[in-house]
């Protein structure tokens, strides 16, 4: 993996560390910027990476912070879901990044691990339509249930929204 | 009817039709007054007993995060106002935290007690508000006159302060948009010394109000384990005996510089969360006393031409200031590539920016971790099997503000 610019490289941090010696075939890299680790999985192994942070005594990773994905438009895995985990009891931090295409826009849940990820990996689905496999309830959160117009956060997704909205004098007229 | 009759009828008993007990739905909201916003849930009922309640939510959505990718960083600092719009400081307060980690610049000394000052009045504003409204909900309306009485005193001081109440704006990226005049430094130490007795009038209204009590006393119970494994933060986390706070964590602004304790509850309940927030007006009531005490001479404001405007009397004298003022305020400044998370501990829990940059003015994506959002997540949990009228106390505890849960 390469290391953008301004970035550090993380695989010394002892978390990193862990979970390389783990997942060696799922580890693609990790970064330090600001402080903040980042690692980088393939998307398979993000369930079994997400039950080692909780379950391993010396990591400990009791609390979900959130839930977010990034679109890289143009790029040939095109989404990227981050999850951010915090330690009350060892006050560390982790992110986890996995990358995950257009064609199968799919990555397993981690719910079954933290319940409070359900409400926040809804938001991602309505956001930006990537699927939760074995999520317990996977469907729209803040838009409507029947909204049909795709995923607002996509950056194809033009502002100002799509259907009746684009049909405004003002947006013609400009 | 004689006796022979009676025994016919006690023969005849079980094959009765049974009492119909069929689950009744019910939709609570959006246009409640209690659901503090326009919030709806849809529970399942059995008589009056909650076996299943889904919220539903968005109404305020407003597409915030969208609307972040397309304007530049100082832009979106009025926009954060608008989400929690009862503690519009602190929102804003997390959102130049977060660009100011983004962009690895310190903020003076002077700087970092005038923000911490109003953040913690700003909390106590948050804390009022929520005590009234609670009280309300559950039926005690006194309190309420009570509690707005003093929330209006602070207000008039961000009147002063920034020429706003509610939407004020008052934090820049690198330090804050104006000094404290010496009226507010007046009106603030006259508040602090008069509070602690404000605080013992609420007292008097509810510490031994019965229906206070049984109305709040273990309802809508978490244990700490599942608040933590439910992401809860905030004053409704710590009411379960979890000692998590971002304060005391990883200080920021003066909070490391002066001394106070972080309350914790330890049943998990509505009264517990109350008697936190309750402890947290006399703890920041302290922070604020330290802090005007404390508070230094110097800068307001970071001296980093291209992030931070520079004095408006230099801009009138100094050519360099007024290009770089023209060139922030035309194109913004430019952010490092790289991504950050930043939370920061607004009274209704954890609010936190997670922003990628990938270089230029703008923000790639910006994604606001909001506290009122993660605490619907744990309603059901929360709610089930209590009464319909304790679904009301569920979302005065948790604090809600729907601007912030939908963004």
């Amino acid at each position: 993996m390469n290391i953008p610019s301004g970035m550090e490289e993380g695989g010394n941090h002892p978390v990193a560390q862990k979970i390389r010696e783990r997942f060696s075939s799922g580890y693609l890299g990790a970064t330090l910027f600001r402080g903040d680790l980042s690692i980088h999985l393939k998307k398979e192994d993000l369930f079994e990476v997400g039950r080692f942070l909780r379950d391993d005594p010396s990591l400990d990773f009791d609390y979900p912070v959130h839930v977010t994905s990034v679109d890289y438009m143009g790029e040939p895995e095109r989404f990227e879901v981050v999850y951010e985990f915090f330690s009350i009891r060892k006050k560390h931090q982790v992110r986890l990044k996995a990358r995950v295409s257009e064609d199968d826009c799919t990555v397993d849940s981690l719910t079954p691990l933290w319940e409070g990820l359900n409400y926040m990996e809804r938001e991602v689905y309505d956001m930006m339509g990537i699927k939760f496999n074995h999520h317990p309830d996977l469907r729209r959160i803040l838009l409507p249930d029947e909204y049909d117009e795709g995923y607002p956060l996509r950056k194809n997704f033009p502002i100002e929204g799509r259907g009746w909205r684009d049909t405004f004098e003002f947006l013609e007229s400009s | 009817m004689d006796v022979n009759d009676a025994t016919t009828v006690t023969e005849q008993k079980p094959s009765l039709p049974l009492l119909r007990t069929e689950e009744l739905l019910l939709n609570l909201g959006p246009q409640h007054p209690s659901t503090h916003g326009v919030l709806k849930v849809v529970l399942t009922l059995e008589g009056e007993k909650i076996i299943k309640s889904d919220p539903v939510l968005g109404y305020l959505h407003r597409g915030v995060e969208k609307i972040a990718e397309s304007i530049t960083y100082n832009q979106f600092i009025p926009y954060t106002d608008r989400l929690d719009y009862v503690c519009a400081m602190y929102n804003n307060f997390a959102y130049v935290r977060a660009i100011e980690k983004l962009l690895a610049i310190a903020v003076p000394e002077r700087s970092e007690y005038l923000r911490t000052i109003v953040a913690e009045v700003q909390r106590i504003i948050g804390h009022l508000f929520w005590l009234g409204t609670q009280a309300l909900d559950i039926g005690a309306m006194t309190v309420f006159f009570y509690t707005f009485r003093e929330r209006e005193t602070l207000l008039d001081i961000f009147d002063e302060l920034c020429g706003a109440r509610l939407t004020t704006s008052w934090y820049r990226v690198g330090g804050v948009e104006r000094d404290f005049t010496s009226k507010i430094i007046d009106d603030l130490y006259k508040f602090v010394a008069d509070f602690p007795s404000k605080i013992e009038e609420y007292d008097t209204l509810l510490v031994n109000n019965r229906i206070w009590i049984a109305r709040t006393k273990g309802i809508a119970v978490i244990s700490g384990e599942d608040a933590v494994r439910f992401a809860l933060s905030g004053s409704t986390l710590r009411g379960s005996g979890v000692d998590y706070d971002l304060r005391k964590i990883s200080p920021y602004g003066a909070y490391d510089k002066v001394k106070w304790t972080v309350p914790i509850g330890k049943h998990g309940d509505t009264y517990d969360r109350y008697w936190v927030r309750m402890m947290e007006l006399h703890e920041s009531n302290k922070i604020i006393k330290q802090c005007l005490d404390q508070l230094p001479q110097g800068e307001y404001k970071a001296y980093v031409p291209q992030v931070v405007a520079p004095p408006k009397e230099r801009v009138f004298t100094d050519m360099e200031s007024m290009i770089y003022q023209f060139k922030l305020y035309s194109q913004g400044f430019n952010a490092p590539p790289g991504d950050i998370y930043c939370g920061t501990e607004a009274h209704k829990g954890e609010l936190g920016f997670y922003i990628v940059s990938q270089g230029g003015s703008k923000p790639y994506r910006l994604k606001i971790r909001a506290p009122s959002f993660i605490h619907m997540g744990a309603f059901d949990h929360m709610a089930k099997g209590y009464m319909i009228a304790d679904v009301i106390t569920i979302f005065g505890t948790y604090d809600i503000v729907m601007g912030e849960c939908d963004r």
